[in-house]
C-alpha cells in the first residue's frame, strides 16, 4: 500500500511554489507599471508575427550560428519537456506512475524517447555555453557590469539546468532497471530510454530497494528543483525564458531611426511660434512633471519591461561602437541598472504599504552617469544586436532629455552647437544667409 | 555638357513653375568644405540628368537632428515646425537629401509634427534614376577599382537602406568588398548622436579609427559612404593611418559624378 501523504505533501508544495510565483508575477506587472502609459495596442497581427519570428522562432539567436543553435536546442528542450513535466505533475497529485503511458502506447515511448535525447543534448549545449562563460573566458562576459552576483546568477542557472536534465535521466534510467528487475514493485513497462539505458549498469550492484529509493528521490529532486527554480527567476536575469514573448510583441515596430516625440514639449513650441495664442486663454496643458527621466518611474512601461527581460547576454554591449573603443558606455549596463534601481524602488514600495517613499537615491547619478549617457553615438548596433527587441538607446535619450532639458547638463561642445542651431539655424557659426554659397563655387 | 543651373523654390515658384523635387542639402552640404563637393557633385548629376529640381537655399535650416539626439527636444521641434512651415508653404512633394541624418529626421520624425513628404535619400535616388536610364554610367575610371562601402548607421540600421548604395556601386564595374562588420551590423564611424560636435568620452581608441582599420583591412582604393558626417571621420581615419596618397574617401554621389556618361 503506498500511502497517500507524499501525495498530499507534493500538493502542498505545488500550491505554494505556485502562490509564490504568482506572488512574483504580480510584483513584476506593479512595477512595470510604474512606468509611464505608452499605447501598444495597435497592429495586433504584425505585432503577433513578430513576437512568433522572434521570440518563438528565435530568428535572432541564429545571427551567432553556433551559440544560436545551442540555444535553439536548450530552448527546444524546455519546451518538450515540459510536456513531460504534465505527467509528473499529474503523478505527483494522484499517486499514480506514468500515468499517460497506457492512452499513449506505443506514441509514449516515442515521446519519452524524444525527451531523453534531448535532455542529452540539453546538457552538452550546456556544457559548452559554460565552458564559453568560465574556460574560454569570452570577453563580454567579462565586463564589469558582470561582477558578483550577475556572473553567478549565469552559472547558477546552467548548474540548476544539467542537474535537472541529469535527475531526470537518473529517475528514467533507474525506472528502467525496476521495469526489469524488481517484478514485485510492479513497475509499469512503458517508455523508451534511448540515453538513460546507459546508466543501467550503475545500478546492478545496488539492492531493489537501494535503486527504488534512487528512482524516486531523483523523481521529487526533480519536480522540486523545477518549482524552485520557476521562483529563482524573480531573483534572475532568466525571466527572459517568459518575458521574451510580451517583450518582442509590443517592441517597437517602427525605423529605429525614428525616436519618440515628446508632445508635451509641441504644445509648448507651438505657443511659443504662433503669436495669435494667448498663453493664458490657453487651456491649462496637462501638467507634466518633467522632461525627460532621471528615474525609472520617468521611463515608459515598455523600457521597465525590457529591464526585467533583459538575459544578460551582452551582445548589444559588444556591438557598442563607444564600448568596443574602450568607452563607460555598456547597453547592457544600461539596462541592469534599470532593473536594480526599479527593484529598489518596488522594495521600497513593499516596506511602505504600498507607497514610494523619497529616498534621495534616482536611476540618474546612483547608477547611470552621465559619461556614460554621452558617449552613446544613437547608431542603434544595441538594438539591432538584442536577440528579444530590448531598446537601450531610447532610455539613453530620455536620460538626455532630462540631462538636457532640466537640468541645462549637456557638454559645453553641445551647448555650443545648440546654441548656434538657435542662432542661425546650423550647427556651426555660419549665417543662413549664406546657405546657398556653394552655388558661386560651382 | 550642360551648365549647372541651381534654383530655389521661391524663384522658380515665382516664374510659375514647380519643381518635383526638392534638393535638401543640409547644413553640413552647405557650409562643410568637404561636404559642399558631395553637393555639387549631386547638383550636377541632378542637372545633366534633366531633374526638375530646386533647393530652399537660405529658407533651409538646421532639420534638428543633432539637437534631438543631444536630448534637446525644444530646439529640435522649434528647427521641424518652422522648416514644416516652409516646406508646406511650397507645397513640397518629393525630398531628396545627401544626407542620412536630414533623410532620417525629414522621413520619419517630421510626419508626426505635420510634415508629410516622400523622402529618399540620394543613393535610392541615383538608383532609381540609373534603372530609369535617365543616368547612364560607363564604369571607365573606377573599372577594376577596389572599393568597400561604409554603412551610415542613419540609412542602414535606422531604416534599413543597404541594398541602393551597393546596387549603384555595382553600376561602376568596381570590385567591391565587404567590411568584416558591415550591413546590420555596420560599425558606426563614431559622428552619430551629436558626437560629431563634441570632444568623444575617454576611452582607448577613437571609434572612427576603428572603423578606419576595418575599412582599410579591405585593402580598398576607396572608401565609400552615402553620408557627409562619416566621409569627414573617416577622412581623418586615413589621414591618421597616413594612407590618403593610397586610399580616398568618396561619396557615391561623387563616384557617379566622376564616372557617369554627363
Amino acid at each position: 500500500m503506498i500511502s497517500i501523504l507524499p501525495n498530499i505533501l507534493f500538493t502542498i508544495i505545488f500550491i505554494f511554489a505556485i502562490f509564490n510565483f504568482s506572488k512574483n508575477v504580480k510584483k513584476i506587472y506593479r512595477n512595470i507599471n510604474l512606468g509611464i502609459k505608452e499605447d501598444r495596442s495597435d497592429n495586433k497581427k504584425q505585432r503577433w508575427t513578430q513576437m512568433l519570428r522572434i521570440a518563438f522562432g528565435q530568428s535572432k539567436m541564429i545571427d551567432k550560428p553556433i551559440v544560436g543553435i545551442l540555444h535553439v536546442v536548450v530552448y527546444v528542450g524546455f519546451l518538450v519537456i515540459n510536456i513531460e513535466l504534465l505527467e509528473i505533475l499529474v503523478d505527483g497529485f494522484l499517486g499514480t506512475h506514468r500515468v499517460f503511458a497506457p492512452f499513449l502506447g506505443s506514441f509514449y515511448d516515442f515521446l519519452i524517447s524524444f525527451f531523453e535525447y534531448f535532455a542529452l543534448l540539453v546538457i552538452v549545449a550546456i556544457i559548452f555555453f559554460w565552458s564559453r562563460r568560465n574556460i574560454l573566458k569570452i570577453n563580454r562576459f567579462w565586463k564589469n557590469e558582470m561582477k558578483g552576483w550577475p556572473k553567478s546568477d549565469a552559472n547558477y542557472i546552467l548548474y540548476i539546468e544539467v542537474i535537472l536534465m541529469m535527475l531526470f535521466l537518473t529517475m528514467n534510467g533507474a525506472d528502467l532497471w525496476l521495469q526489469n528487475n524488481a517484478n514485485d514493485l510492479n513497475y509499469l513497462k512503458a517508455g523508451a530510454f534511448p540515453v538513460s539505458q546507459f546508466l543501467l549498469p550503475l545500478f546492478d550492484n545496488l539492492s531493489i530497494n537501494s535503486v527504488f529509493i534512487i528512482e524516486r528521490t531523483a523523481w521529487w529532486l526533480h519536480i522540486l528543483g523545477i518549482l524552485s527554480f520557476l521562483n529563482y527567476l524573480y531573483y534572475s536575469k532568466h525571466l527572459h525564458i517568459l518575458l521574451a514573448f510580451p517583450n518582442t510583441y509590443f517592441a517597437n515596430l517602427n525605423s529605429k531611426g525614428r525616436f519618440s516625440n515628446l508632445k508635451s514639449v509641441t504644445s509648448e513650441v507651438k505657443m511659443m511660434m504662433d503669436p495669435s495664442i494667448d498663453p493664458f486663454s490657453a487651456p491649462a496643458a496637462e501638467e507634466v512633471s518633467k522632461f525627460g527621466a532621471s528615474d525609472v518611474s520617468d521611463l515608459s512601461w515598455i523600457q521597465l519591461l525590457n529591464a526585467y527581460t533583459c538575459t544578460e547576454c551582452g551582445r548589444c554591449t559588444s556591438e557598442c561602437p563607444a564600448n568596443q573603443t574602450g568607452k563607460k558606455l555598456s547597453p547592457r549596463k544600461i539596462m541592469m541598472d534599470t532593473r536594480d534601481r526599479l527593484e529598489e524602488v518596488s522594495r521600497n514600495i513593499d516596506k511602505n504599504n504600498g507607497e514610494f517613499k523619497p529616498d534621495g537615491k534616482q536611476l540618474l547619478d546612483n547608477y547611470i552617469s552621465n559619461e556614460e549617457l554621452w558617449a552613446c553615438t544613437s547608431c542603434n548596433a544595441c538594438v539591432e544586436a538584442c536577440p528579444i527587441g530590448i531598446d537601450p538607446l531610447s532610455i539613453i535619450i530620455d536620460m538626455r532629455r532630462y540631462l538636457v532639458m532640466e537640468k541645462s547638463a549637456a557638454p559645453p561642445e553641445l551647448n555650443n552647437m545648440m546654441t548656434n542651431i538657435e542662432n542661425n539655424g546650423a550647427p556651426w557659426p555660419f549665417n543662413q544667409m549664406d546657405r546657398l554659397n556653394w552655388k558661386n563655387e560651382l | 555638357m550642360k551648365k549647372i543651373e541651381i534654383h530655389t523654390f521661391s524663384e522658380l515658384i515665382a516664374q510659375g513653375k514647380t519643381p518635383e523635387i526638392l534638393f535638401w542639402v543640409g547644413c553640413a552640404g552647405s557650409f562643410d568644405e568637404r561636404a559642399k563637393k558631395i553637393t555639387k557633385a549631386f547638383a550636377n548629376i541632378l542637372n545633366q540628368a534633366n531633374v526638375s529640381f530646386a533647393v530652399l537655399g537660405s529658407e533651409e535650416g538646421c532639420t534638428g537632428d543633432p539637437a534631438k539626439r543631444a536630448g534637446n527636444e525644444f530646439l529640435f521641434q522649434m528647427q521641424a515646425l518652422s522648416n514644416i512651415e516652409v516646406l508646406n508653404g511650397y507645397n513640397v512633394k518629393k525630398i531628396v537629401t545627401t544626407c542620412p541624418h536630414c533623410f532620417n529626421t525629414l522621413k520619419n520624425e517630421y510626419p508626426e509634427l505635420g510634415g508629410n513628404y516622400d523622402v529618399m535619400h540620394h543613393t535610392q535616388f541615383l538608383k532609381s534614376l540609373l534603372n530609369e536610364g535617365r543616368l547612364t554610367v560607363s564604369g571607365g575610371a573606377f573599372k577594376g577599382k577596389r572599393i568597400t562601402f561604409h554603412d551610415p548607421c542613419y540609412l542602414g540600421r535606422a531604416n534599413n537602406v543597404y541594398e541602393a548604395p551597393r546596387q549603384v556601386l555595382e553600376k561602376l564595374d568596381a570590385e567591391l568588398s565587404e567590411m568584416k562588420s558591415c550591413k546590420q551590423k555596420g560599425l558606426c564611424c563614431g559622428a552619430g548622436g551629436a558626437q560629431m560636435f563634441k570632444d568623444a568620452e575617454p576611452g582607448d581608441k577613437e571609434i572612427n579609427i576603428k572603423r578606419t582599420e576595418e575599412a582599410l583591412d579591405t585593402k580598398p582604393e576607396i572608401i565609400a559612404s552615402g553620408c557627409p558626417f562619416c566621409n569627414t571621420m573617416l577622412t581623418d581615419g586615413v589621414k591618421n593611418k597616413k594612407e590618403e596618397d593610397n586610399v580616398q574617401v568618396l561619396d557615391i554621389a561623387e563616384l557617379i559624378n566622376q564616372a557617369s556618361d554627363l
